[in-house]
């Protein structure tokens, strides 16, 4: 099976896929060689998770340490504000604070 | 390529002459001197507060003496506290013409427009026959940022301007990466690229610095749109960030004003030292565009995801876009699409070497797209630093 060329591998060592295409709801779509629905929509630029996640798991992309998780994960499921936070500081959007 | 010669030996790649507002209160004369001037090589540069402050006086000494700039008219109210003898003593000193006109003892706002023009004209003049050297790569400074980044950035325009920087640092040109904020996570691996390990320590201590100085502020250099464009965290941001800087050593560290002492990468640390006073570090991305300038770059790198359209008075700024989105939506304002790599249509080194190539088509005169579309902006604010230590400047050996 060949993996949808719209989700990148950085590093070797990563947990997470990059979004290079957008990637519908409901979209049957091949990640590590295994088919699955997509649960929610994915933009360029988004991540997906690589394999399923634990809670308090870091998130690897660029093979470095960008935060951890503040929920369980699902494989292939959106890794984003509502499931990690920052290891560092608190990001926000225009209308909340989040990962504090 | 050529580039007007100045007295310290450095080159421009522009002849621009610079109408200065020394605070807010003349800031309508000065503007209004500039667009009646009606020419792109008329520009309006200036600090708005009224209370003394020496980083403040450093930057605009070192805009005003920058290879780029031919001549200078200062709009000063009067009874502001910036020290304009000393600014005009130091542009004087330069070798370049300058004319200081006071609001308070020139009639007020319509008479001092008409001086203000007329000074313009007779420097025009003055400046047309500026000596035009032979220049090389080796002698130009590029300064690169990133804005409205988002999750493409630091996987296509980011690491294709670090390629273009490494080809720069090779042929012996001044680069220089900066935002310490924006590098929070990426400090073990910075400081292991320091040309010393001295150097590396002062780059974990600026990095360290800039994170006391952010919480402090209650926020990250995190924009709600990073989040949109798929960056969750401080560190995913600064990782992407960190790869504009290539894979060169990092031969020093420097602070807004400060110029590189030779060939080689920098980073420029544009936090400030001391307790937080004055707010935010840089409120946004044309105080740091304006700090790398005032550190002599021509040339400033700006990669992009979300889509950003600013330019710069006094050097052009050429922009990269990250996304292909982006790139469709803003097509005017872009000049490389670095979202061909994301689409798998090019590689990080054939855009890097695109953007190489581009950065001495504008040095030689050729107009970046912001610069066509007439922006010029400036931003200068409060801040405080100490002199940077022995460390951050170790002697390059040559070829390292």
């Amino acid at each position: 099976m060949m993996n949808d060329k719209r989700f990148v591998l950085l590093s070797d060592e990563d947990n997470v896929l990059v979004c290079c295409g957008k990637v519908a709801a409901g979209e049957k779509v091949i990640v590590e060689q295994q088919e699955v629905e997509m649960a929610t929509e994915i933009t360029v630029g988004h991540k997906i998770a690589r394999t399923p996640l634990e809670v308090g798991e870091k998130i690897i992309k660029y093979g470095a340490p960008i935060g951890s998780t503040v929920k369980p994960v699902g494989f292939a499921e959106h890794v984003h504000i509502h499931n990690m936070k920052s290891d560092y500081m608190a990001s926000y959007t225009r209308q909340a604070k989040v990962g504090e | 390529m050529k580039g007007y010669l100045r007295s310290d030996g450095r080159k421009g790649i522009r002849n621009v002459i610079v109408v200065t507002y020394l605070v807010e209160c003349a800031h309508h004369v000065a503007r209004t001197i500039v667009n009646k001037a009606d020419d792109s090589a008329v520009q309006l540069i200036g600090f708005p507060g009224c209370y003394p402050n020496d980083y403040s006086l450093k930057i605009v000494k070192q805009l005003c003496t920058h290879p780029n700039v031919g001549g200078v008219v200062l709009l000063s109210l009067g009874c502001e506290g910036f020290n304009r003898e000393a600014l005009a003593k130091t542009v004087t000193d330069s070798g370049r013409p300058i004319e200081t006109l006071v609001i308070q003892e020139s009639g007020g706002t319509l008479s001092t427009i008409e001086a203000g023009l007329a000074a313009v004209d007779k420097m025009k003049a003055q400046i047309a026959d500026v000596a035009m050297v032979d220049m090389s790569v080796d002698e130009l400074v590029v300064g690169t940022i990133c804005g409205g980044s988002d999750g493409t950035s630091g996987i296509s325009a980011n690491p294709a301007v670090g390629r273009c920087f490494d080809m720069l640092v090779e042929q012996d040109a001044v680069c220089m990466f900066e935002e310490t904020g924006e590098l929070i996570g990426c400090e073990q691996i910075m400081a292991e690229r320091a040309a010393t390990p001295e150097l590396g320590e002062e780059i974990m201590r600026s990095v360290a610095k800039a994170e006391d100085y952010y919480r402090a502020m209650g926020y990250g250099s995190f924009a709600p749109g990073n989040a949109e464009g798929g960056l969750t965290t401080q560190e995913e941001k600064s990782m992407g960030a960190y790869a504009k800087s290539g894979a060169s050593k990092i031969h020093g560290l420097i602070k807004p004003g400060d110029l590189a002492p030779q060939g080689g990468l920098y980073l420029m640390d544009v936090v400030p030292d001391g307790d937080p006073k004055f707010g935010f570090p840089n409120i946004s991305d044309n105080a740091e565009i304006t700090e790398m300038i005032a550190s002599g770059s021509h040339v400033i790198l700006f990669t992009t995801g979300r889509g950003s359209v600013v330019g710069s008075a006094i050097s052009p700024v050429i922009k990269v876009c990250a996304n292909p989105e982006t790139y469709q939506k803003l097509e005017g304002d872009m000049d490389v699409n670095a979202g061909k790599i994301v689409e798998g249509k090019a590689s990080v080194d054939e855009v890097g070497s695109e953007i190489f190539e581009l950065v001495k088509q504008v040095a030689a005169g050729q107009e970046s797209k912001s610069e066509a579309l007439g922006h010029q902006e400036c931003l200068i604010t409060y801040k405080q630093f100490e002199a940077i230590g022995p460390a951050c400047l170790p002697v390059r050996q040559i070829g390292s």
